[in-house]
């Protein structure tokens, strides 16, 4: 009985996600290149804003960087500031 | 004589002719060369589509220049963008040994970041495997 609501009010039902990790460190990738813009594309939603940490999985390290260079493309008008409708 | 490693990016305004912009290029070249500089690569991209209008400008010729100089160098470097009229935009950054060794993979073809859309594409998705951003709704 007791065993039966600790799990009803404990364990909140979760659907088995994919563990996220953090692609630049899984592949090896040491420098964030700020003219591709393919690339930086994956690090950012439709509204041309960086992408959370939460959402990438990126480890902070590279999480720093990519903000980083969505900036240096920001400004090299690479990527836009402001966008409505990016992909 | 303590050379660093450095990138610069520049956009010209799209009102010169194709003649002009070599000109203006070779301006800058000649620049990095007479203050004891050292060009390591060159790449012109030609009239580019920016994101955003600068300038009322909705295109530029980017020209990058990759090269080694002192760092008293950047300064009057960047002092004569500033100057110079047909400078949209620039940004001058200095490599870290990641920086350089990507730029001369990306040089050598290793990394095709500078390659067609298409090839682009599938180092991407080779690189992200099937594992893709899952973007908030």
């Amino acid at each position: 009985m007791a065993r039966e609501t600790n799990f009803v009010f404990n364990q909140t039902p979760q659907v088995l996600q994919k563990k996220k990790y953090c692609r630049f460190k899984k592949h090896g990738i040491k420098h964030i290149d700020y003219k591709d813009k393919d690339f930086l594309l994956k690090f950012i939603n439709e509204q041309g804003k960086i992408l959370p940490r939460r959402i990438t999985g990126t480890s902070l390290k590279f999480q720093r960087k990519i903000s980083v260079a969505v900036k240096r493309a920001r400004h090299l008008a690479l990527l836009p500031y402001v966008a409505d409708g990016l992909k | 004589m303590n050379q660093k490693h450095y990138e610069s990016v520049i956009i010209l305004t799209p009102v010169l002719s194709e003649q002009q912009m070599q000109d203006a290029v070779a301006g800058y070249r000649g620049l990095i060369t007479e203050n004891g500089g050292e060009i390591v690569h060159e790449e012109n991209w030609g009239l580019t589509k920016l994101a955003y209008p600068i300038d009322k400008k909705g295109t530029g010729f980017y020209h990058l220049f990759e090269f080694k100089a002192n760092p008293d160098f950047v300064a009057k470097w960047e002092l004569t963008f500033r100057r110079d009229e047909r400078i949209l935009r620039y940004l001058t950054i200095s490599l870290d040994k990641w920086g350089v060794e990507f730029n001369q993979k990306r040089r050598s073809g290793e990394i095709k970041a500078s390659s067609t859309a298409k090839e682009k594409k599938a180092v991407l998705n080779a690189m992200l495997d099937d594992d893709s951003i899952e973007t908030e709704d």
